[in-house]
């Protein structure tokens, strides 16, 4: 029951994210940055405008639905970017070993010691801040736990009967890593990803919201709760929507992520409840 | 046990002089300067020559081995430079910095625990009751709310509508302005403790050491006491110390919102005007602060637990 809950709930969650950031052209009824307007300057929300407007003017509904686009780019594509670089370091350490595995290891335990939004605040500081920039510094930074967990998982198979006869049949050692032990590792590789790609939303966010991340007047989420830090007295609701749709994204995502472990790596849901 | 600490000592200074080689690298790759940066955020208005003196003065025109050497150089000696800005001593500027810090990271863990570990206790002594249900919710909500908006909500509740705190400000440090970042900091850590707790705690319920214990007649509140607290104390700690380098950095986030004077905030100044002695400073200070937690976390376990001293 709890494992349908979770998978429903959260894959309805994200879902409706996804719909939206997609449709938002359809959806949206005011253009997200060139549709300001002083004389709407701080509208409730009402009839016209479903979640009032901002110091703009500008209709912050039309603005939360473009954000999802920025957010869900953000999200999967930096998250894709550390699977990528988790699993190849990870797989190729646990085949390889030796020194490449005591790099790879040392690499690890390096990232792990330096906060990944620091990390990520520091690689800002080099790249103009924009979406670009964005996925570079989320996707460099997060890796370590997906590559743990790939050379965890393949150390264990490596010495399994098929992988050996895969090597007496002459199979190259890449050939081996992609079709005999990543397929076999992946349950657990595609949980930790959905959970990092809530990781990578709060963190856009974050980075958006210090000013380094998406800058005005483009609609991120985070950049807007920044914009909106000034009217929290006289509009608190220019803050409330855009901080609703984080949430419900990467609850969405949190939630999907639990109820795919749940199905995939049933071994640690003990471990993680 | 002072081997076990020495051994842990040692494990930490690679990892401190990698961070600080990287660090230098990834700053010795960034087209242009603090001085080029001045001038084109329109901060400053300098000639070639000007800009060729300012990066003679901080060293900037030196190959990067020569730049990388000094560095480490003066590492050695705990000394992290001079700001480009202030001109003042990195170590100044941390050091009046460090302590707001260590107050809300401190405070926002102490919230964690004391809410987290109780709640995920008492959700694993019945699994599928109302608290287990209503605490997991909770964690699950937690772990998805983004704190600078959790702050904002916060201020604007306890602040500015019900004026019971201070909407932002250090104010000397005092209880009262701690109390709104340190909740918005806490959220998450304290979901992520209920989780971890209960999911100890029921492990360990079904260990044999705990059905021997009930077995042999022990009382419930001993095999909670005994048993149960003790095993689940160390993963518990465990994840208390991994969750401060989160802490610190989230922190970054919510000093920035709360006007809180502490590294984060003079990191994020620092990095959008590329005062990059006190960024890199500041980065190795917050993964010195990171490794000495977790040192400290690691001395605690073994002294709860043998098994980890020995292995």
């Amino acid at each position: 029951m709890k494992l349908r809950a979770n998978l429903v709930i959260g894959g309805a969650l994200f879902a409706t994210v996804v719909v939206a950031g997609a449709l938002a052209p359809f959806l949206a009824h005011t253009d997200p940055v060139m549709d300001a307007n002083l004389m709407n300057a701080e509208v409730a929300p009402g009839s016209e405008f479903w979640f009032g407007t901002d110091a703009q003017g500008r209709d912050i509904y039309s603005r939360v639905l473009y954000g999802a686009r920025i957010s869900l780019t953000v999200g999967i594509v930096s998250q894709l970017i550390n699977t990528v670089i988790g699993v190849c370091l990870g797989l190729s350490a646990a085949y390889w070993g030796g020194w490449w595995d005591d790099f790879v290891n040392g690499l690890t335990n390096l990232m792990l010691a330096i906060p990944s939004l620091i990390f990520a605040l520091a690689i800002m500081a080099i790249l103009t801040p924009g979406l670009t920039s964005l996925l570079i510094a989320l996707g460099l930074t997060n890796w370590s736990y997906t590559c743990r967990l790939s050379r965890a998982s393949a150390l264990s198979l490596k010495s399994q009967g098929y992988v050996q006869a895969a090597k007496v049949l002459g199979y190259g050692d890449i050939r081996i890593m992609l079709t005999q032990i990543l397929p076999n590792i992946l349950g657990p590789i595609i949980v930790i990803g959905t959970l990092g790609m809530g990781g990578a939303v709060l963190a856009e966010a974050s980075l958006s919201f210090l000013g380094l991340g998406i800058r005005p007047p483009f609609p991120s989420w985070g950049s807007m709760l920044s914009d909106a830090r000034d009217q929290i007295t006289t509009a608190p609701w220019i803050s409330i929507f855009p901080g609703l749709a984080i949430f419900m994204t990467v609850l969405g995502l949190n939630l999907l992520g639990d109820g795919l472990r749940d199905i995939l790596d049933p071994q640690s849901r003990a471990r993680t409840a | 046990m002072l081997q076990f600490v020495f051994r842990r000592l040692l494990q930490a200074i690679p990892i401190l002089l990698a961070v600080a080689g990287l660090i230098f690298l990834l700053f010795s790759v960034i087209p242009g300067n603090f001085a080029s940066t001045q001038i084109s955020d329109g901060r400053a208005v300098m000639d070639a020559e000007a800009v060729e003196r300012m990066n003679r003065q901080f060293g900037l025109d030196q190959p990067l081995a020569t730049r990388f050497a000094t560095y480490v150089g003066k590492l050695a000696t705990l000394d992290l430079g001079t700001s480009f800005r202030t001109r003042q001593p990195v170590w100044h500027l941390i050091g009046e910095r460090l302590w707001p810090t260590m107050q809300l990271a401190f405070a926002s863990m102490m919230f964690a625990i004391l809410i987290g570990v109780p709640l995920g206790f008492l959700a694993a002594l019945r699994p599928g009751g109302i608290v287990d249900t209503v605490s997991m919710v909770t964690a699950v909500s937690g772990l998805s709310l983004p704190k600078f908006w959790l702050g904002l909500m916060l201020m604007y509740l306890f602040a500015l509508q019900l004026g019971w705190l201070p909407s932002f400000g250090y104010g000397d440090g005092a209880l009262r302005n701690l109390i709104l970042p340190s909740i918005a900091l806490g959220v998450a850590p304290l979901a992520l403790l209920a989780r971890t707790t209960r999911a100890a705690v029921l492990e360990i319920m079904n260990a044999d050491f705990v059905r021997t214990a009930r077995a042999k007649g022990m009382s419930e509140r001993r095999v909670v006491q005994w048993h149960l607290a003790r095993n689940a104390l160390v993963i518990v700690l465990t994840t208390v110390g991994l969750q401060f380098g989160s802490v610190i950095g989230q922190a970054v986030v919510i000093e920035k919102l709360f006007a809180w004077p502490g590294l984060g905030s003079l990191l994020v100044d620092s990095v959008s005007l590329r005062d990059i002695p006190v960024v890199q400073g500041c980065i190795l200070v917050i993964v010195l602060f990171f490794l000495v937690v977790n040192m400290l976390v690691d001395v605690l376990a073994a002294i709860i637990d043998p098994r980890i001293r020995y292995s």
